[in-house]
């Protein structure tokens, strides 16, 4: 029986198969999930910024009806505190760090800090009890901002950080930048202010632990993009337990955008008081605890000089970033504004001297870290807005200024001279061209001329990207390069059972992209079996082989490719195994399609499936071959991939409130090779929201108190769908020569690239009044300002 | 946002309801879309030991069309937006119903509870002003109704005595050179006034303006007339520049409220630009 091939569905527009279960709501979140004699856990926070505890009495709540237990951070001393897996240059540079403890010990360092946990029967008992919990705090000075904060005279929030300093970072060429901006033409000098950001994932985070007595083990449920890694987190550094004592489950994950990587105070304490009274404990997260606790994006300040000759060379660029990280230091969060960020400052140019600086800031707000995008949003935004400005100062047209800059196609693989692996593959100029083509820039200007006559104001604003994604190979992120310690590879395990099904594992973990479609869609083209018998299992440390989880735009180029890797070791067994079936001999059997056959003959040739039925009752098998098709891979990719693209928004500003209304979203990305185009359209989507977010409605804002103005949905502004124009979408394709599919990953570059298209249009509408910069977000009061004042 | 406990009670009719209340006193509050009380509940700014859930009371429902438009307390908004009495009688305020918040928020919110609860960035209020609408209450002491201007008191404070319910909202069928118009510079994340202006408009048959109502909302702690403006109105040819200069004269004397979103400043600005822009449609609307 030699059954047709599958249609090939590699570049196929499926529909997700993931999304039925979650429309139908069968779907199975954290919350979902309810154990046999589970309590509830509700977390007591600070409502100071900065205090010291003098005394916490916690015998009224312990009393209370309901109450199982009430624990302070006294009492979870032998908890250590959480781990930092990402110092600043790998340590190299010197880092103050201060993590998180699971709660407070002696002194909460901003509002919503964790001091004690109440465990009662159920979430509102928790909750009432947690009131009854008295603590005497002496309040201590705040401070909330990142250039305040280093100040002499500043509040000191810890004693090993002076000046509240965690790390002073460089990268690039000092002297040869100063000589650059010291000799050139032009230079424009600017502020830029890339606004904090409360990621917002619709479900809020939380964990719920299950402790044996009986075995010594622990099961943790928790709502993480990377199971694995909190596994190693927890057991070897956070309890220092054997790592098999514990099981991390990651159920359906209801978005993440990088929230969800890290390893949380809640994961640590849902583990240690179920062992501490025997019964499973549940911590879910509220909305404003989400707000208050878990960790932001962005909230960079930097002082940034762009020089250049009047002709539009760009020659140097300088930057000095103050990157405020909170409170305590978040699982990654020093990686961020150095190696993710000041690395990949220059963008899409070739700028002969570059050097960025970067300071990491203690402040008495929640951490910060990785935010869909982590570095790269702020380091496109600042190099575009830049090359904006430098185009205003000498008269010339923003994308002819783009177009001189460029890194060419000849110059792959480029290195940037930041410190970065090399570039692999680009071409910008025709995403640009075809987005100035689909705006029609040409005519652009003369509309806008005659509306400016009617008082209207227009604007346009480009965005020329690049990004990082497949943040992995050891060779720059492992000892003794940028500071994880080791490298970010990927695995994956590809089994063709018996039945001709196949089963992938992978130590990705999908949580909104879409990988289990994806990754299907790659192993039936790879082995020729029908769509439809693909499974992709994951989330499970049980049930899968470790793998470093779902972040950066990564899971497709790494992920992705040890899948491929996994299926060719299949094919080849499959091609040996089919030979002896054939009585052929090996050399002369090929797989192609989903069958082996004999070269020159087609008709002599063995199936997929009938070869797998083969291994598996392995009654007769070649000399030396175990049975089954079951093969491993474990990737390290050789280098990132650098996905780019060109983004232009046109916006209209009424120009008697200051409102803006985005007109038209422009976006011509270059992902690389596309697996599914409505998987990939998708993220650009979301990420194109969270851009134009940033750009008009977001922002965290603290008072002088530290206290979160924004802390409800009644005040930060999510972007929703009526506030969005439908988005114009075309790509270009230029393969990444990295891996073999040739993908280059899409989850973040719709972020990367949109907001300063969106300012660079605002600020283009504004011409007329003067204004030379706004910072995010261009709230209509803003842009009223600048117009009016 | 874990709201404290509460007793629960669902009365079939505005007379248990007030029985309710009485007999519960300080404790107790009436909860109708929830859509105001349930966030207080849940962020513990409020913890009331009964709610006395009136958004099923039959008699609370419906819009009543004749003379005047007669709606229920409870009746929804996202009701009230698409019922076609209030659309022929009354657009302006489907039209600033349909406004409100997002579509959840519009289909539990309710006229009643927006007028009652007051909030400074409330949009009805300020419909309800310029169209002099009347509120009809009923109490322990029995019926009374209370005049549009007479309602708002201060921020988060109406004329209602203690244990009364709103039951029924009167409003005028617009007819020949009447128009209404209702503008809103919204908050971006609540969707809330930050300047919220209605406008309504009779005119002469020779298009000068015989009346005129115009009501700001969001911009200070509570929805306000707008009498210096109305005044230069009045008389007027009902001309732009009639209009823009009418319009100068807004929000002059009002109190204002800033925050993160809008300086008071901004607000005093916009409530000049949106009385301008709702007055131009009333007119515009009112001349057919
Ligand atoms: C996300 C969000 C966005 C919103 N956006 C807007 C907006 O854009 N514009 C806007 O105007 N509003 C907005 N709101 C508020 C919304 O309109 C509320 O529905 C309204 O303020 C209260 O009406 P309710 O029926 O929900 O009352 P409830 O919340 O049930 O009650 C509010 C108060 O009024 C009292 N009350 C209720 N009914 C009566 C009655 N018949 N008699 C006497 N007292 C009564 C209650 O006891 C309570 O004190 C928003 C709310 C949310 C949550």
């Amino acid at each position: 029986m030699t059954a047709e091939a599958p249609t090939k569905v590699i570049g196929k527009a499926l529909k997700r198969r993931e999304d039925p279960q979650l429309i139908v709501g069968q779907g199975n979140f954290l919350d979902d999930i309810k154990l046999a004699g589970m309590v509830h856990a509700v977390v007591l926070r600070s409502p100071y910024a900065h205090a010291r505890i003098r005394s916490i009495d916690t015998s009224r709540a312990q009393a209370h009806p309901g109450v199982v237990a009430v624990f302070t951070g006294e009492d979870m001393l032998d908890i250590n505190p959480l781990p930092c897996a990402w110092a600043a240059a790998g340590g190299r540079v010197q880092n103050n760090l201060n993590t998180p403890r699971a709660l407070a010990v002696g002194e909460v360092h901003f509002a919503g800090d964790a001091v004690a946990l109440v465990l009662a029967e159920d979430r509102y008992v928790a909750r009432d009890a947690a009131d009854l919990i008295d603590v005497d705090y002496e309040p201590l000075g705040v401070v909330v901002d990142a250039r305040k904060a280093v100040e002499p005279g500043a509040p000191q929030l810890h004693e090993n950080a002076p000046n509240n300093v965690i790390f002073k970072w460089d990268c690039g060429d000092a002297a040869a930048t100063d000589a650059a901006i010291g000799s050139a033409e032009v230079v424009v000098r600017e502020e830029i202010i890339n606004q904090r950001l409360l990621p917002t994932p619709m479900e809020t985070r939380g964990a719920l632990a299950r402790y044996e007595s009986s075995t010594g083990e622990y099961t943790l449920w928790t709502t993480s993009q990377a199971p694995h890694v909190m596994r190693l987190l927890l057991t070897a550094f956070v309890f220092g337990i054997p790592e098999p004592k514990l099981r991390v489950i990651s159920p359906n994950v209801g978005g993440g955008f990088g929230q969800k990587i890290f390893c949380y105070n809640d994961m640590a304490f849902t583990m240690w008081a179920s062992k501490k009274i025997g019964r499973p404990v549940k911590f879910v997260e509220d909305r404003s605890e989400n707000f208050k606790y878990s960790t932001a994006g962005r909230d960079h300040i930097s002082d940034v000089e762009i020089a250049g000759t009047r002709d539009g060379q760009i020659t140097g660029l300088r930057v000095q970033t103050y990157a405020n990280l909170g409170a305590y230091i978040s699982t990654i969060a020093p990686g961020i504004p150095t190696t993710l960020y000041g690395r990949i400052i220059t963008g899409v140019y070739k700028i002969p001297a570059a050097y960025a600086h970067v300071t990491g800031v203690y402040t008495n707000t929640a951490m910060v870290d990785a935010y869909r995008g982590a570095g790269r949003p702020e380091a496109s935004y600042l190099i575009e807005r830049m090359i904006d400005r430098f185009a205003a100062e000498i008269g010339m047209d923003p994308a002819e200024v783009r177009r001189r800059n460029f890194i060419q196609p000849q110059d792959f693989p480029y290195h940037n001279g930041m410190g970065l692996l090399p570039y692999d593959s680009g071409n910008y100029e025709p995403a640009l061209n075809r987005a100035l083509e689909m705006v029609g820039y040409a005519d652009f200007r003369a509309e806008q001329a005659r509306a400016r006559a009617e008082g209207r104001y227009l604007g346009v604003g480009l965005s020329s990207y690049v990004e990082i994604c497949g943040v992995a190979p050891s060779a720059w992120i492992g000892l003794p390069g940028e500071g994880w310690g080791a490298g970010l590879w990927e695995s994956a395990n590809v089994r063709v059972h018996l039945t001709g099904q196949v089963v992938v594992t992978t130590g990705s973990l999908p949580h909104g992209q879409g990988l289990e479609t994806t990754f299907a869609q790659l192993v039936a083209d790879e082995l020729g079996v029908a769509y439809e018998n693909v499974v992709v299992e994951h989330s499970d440390t049980a049930g899968t082989p470790f793998g470093y989880g779902t972040y950066g735009s990564r899971s497709a180029a790494v992920g992705g490719t040890a899948i491929v890797k996994s299926t060719a070791k299949i094919k080849e067994k499959a091609r040996r195994l089919a030979a002896h079936m054939l009585e052929a001999s090996v050399d002369d059997v090929v797989f192609e399609d989903g069958k082996a056959y004999v070269r020159g003959s087609p008709d002599r040739s063995k199936s997929i499936g009938e070869i797998a039925l083969q291994a598996s009752v392995a009654y007769s098998l070649p000399e030396g071959m175990e049975p089954f098709l079951d093969e491993t891979t474990y990737y390290d990719p050789p280098n990132c991939t650098f996905p780019f693209g060109t983004h232009i928004a046109l916006v209209e500003v009424d120009g008697e409130t200051g409102a803006v209304t985005l007109q038209r979203y422009v976006g011509v990305d270059d992902v690389g090779t596309v697996i599914n185009p409505l998987i990939v359209d998708g993220q650009l989507h979301g990420g194109i929201a969270q851009g134009v977010a940033q750009a008009l409605f977001e922002r965290g804002v603290y008072d002088d108190n530290g206290q979160l103005v924004t802390g409800t949905l009644m005040d930060y502004a999510i972007p929703v769908a009526s506030s969005l124009p439908s988005y114009e979408l075309d790509r270009t394709v230029t393969p990444s020569p990295v891996n073999p599919m040739g993908v280059k990953g899409a989850g973040e570059a719709g972020t990367i690239g949109s907001a300063q298209a969106v300012m660079n249009a605002v600020i283009d509408a504004l011409a007329p009044f003067g204004v030379k910069h706004l910072q995010m977000p261009a709230t209509a009061e803003r842009v009223w300002k600048a117009m009016h004042g | 946002m874990i709201p404290a406990a509460f007793e629960y009670f669902a009365p079939g009719s505005v007379a248990e309801a007030i029985g309710l209340l009485e007999q519960h006193g300080d404790e107790a509050k009436l909860l109708a879309g929830g859509h105001s009380l349930l966030p207080a509940l849940k962020l513990r700014l409020s913890q009331p030991g009964v709610l006395i859930d009136i958004s099923r009371v039959a008699e609370l429902h419906g819009i009543e069309a004749g003379d005047r438009l007669s709606i229920g307390a409870a009746t929804t908004y996202a009701a009230i937006a698409s019922d076609p009495a209030v659309l022929g009688g009354c657009a302006v305020l489907a039209e600033c119903a349909g406004q409100i918040g997002d579509i959840q928020v519009r289909n539990r919110g309710t006229l009643g509870g927006a007028l009652a609860h007051a909030d400074p960035a409330a949009d009805l209020p300020a419909v309800v002003l310029a169209l002099d609408a009347a509120i009809a209450v009923q109490g322990p002491a029995g019926a009374r109704s209370i005049s549009a201007d007479d309602m708002f008191v201060e921020m988060l404070t109406t004329a209602l005595e203690p244990n009364e319910v709103v039951t029924r909202v009167t409003f005028p069928v617009l007819g020949a050179g009447e128009g209404a118009s209702y503008a809103k510079l919204k908050h971006p994340a609540s969707r809330y006034a930050i300047v919220g202006v209605a406008a309504y408009v009779r005119l002469h048959a020779d298009g000068s303006v015989a009346a005129a109502r115009v009501a700001v909302t969001g911009a200070g702690p509570r929805a306000e007339r707008q009498h210096a403006t109305e005044s230069a109105l009045v008389g007027s040819a009902g001309d732009a520049a009639a209009i823009a200069a009418a319009a100068e004269l807004a929000g002059e004397s009002m109190e204002y409220l800033g925050d993160i979103h809008a300086s008071e400043t901004y607000r005093r600005a916009m409530v000049k630009v949106y009385t301008r822009r709702a007055l131009e449609q009333a007119v515009a609307r009112a001349r057919g």
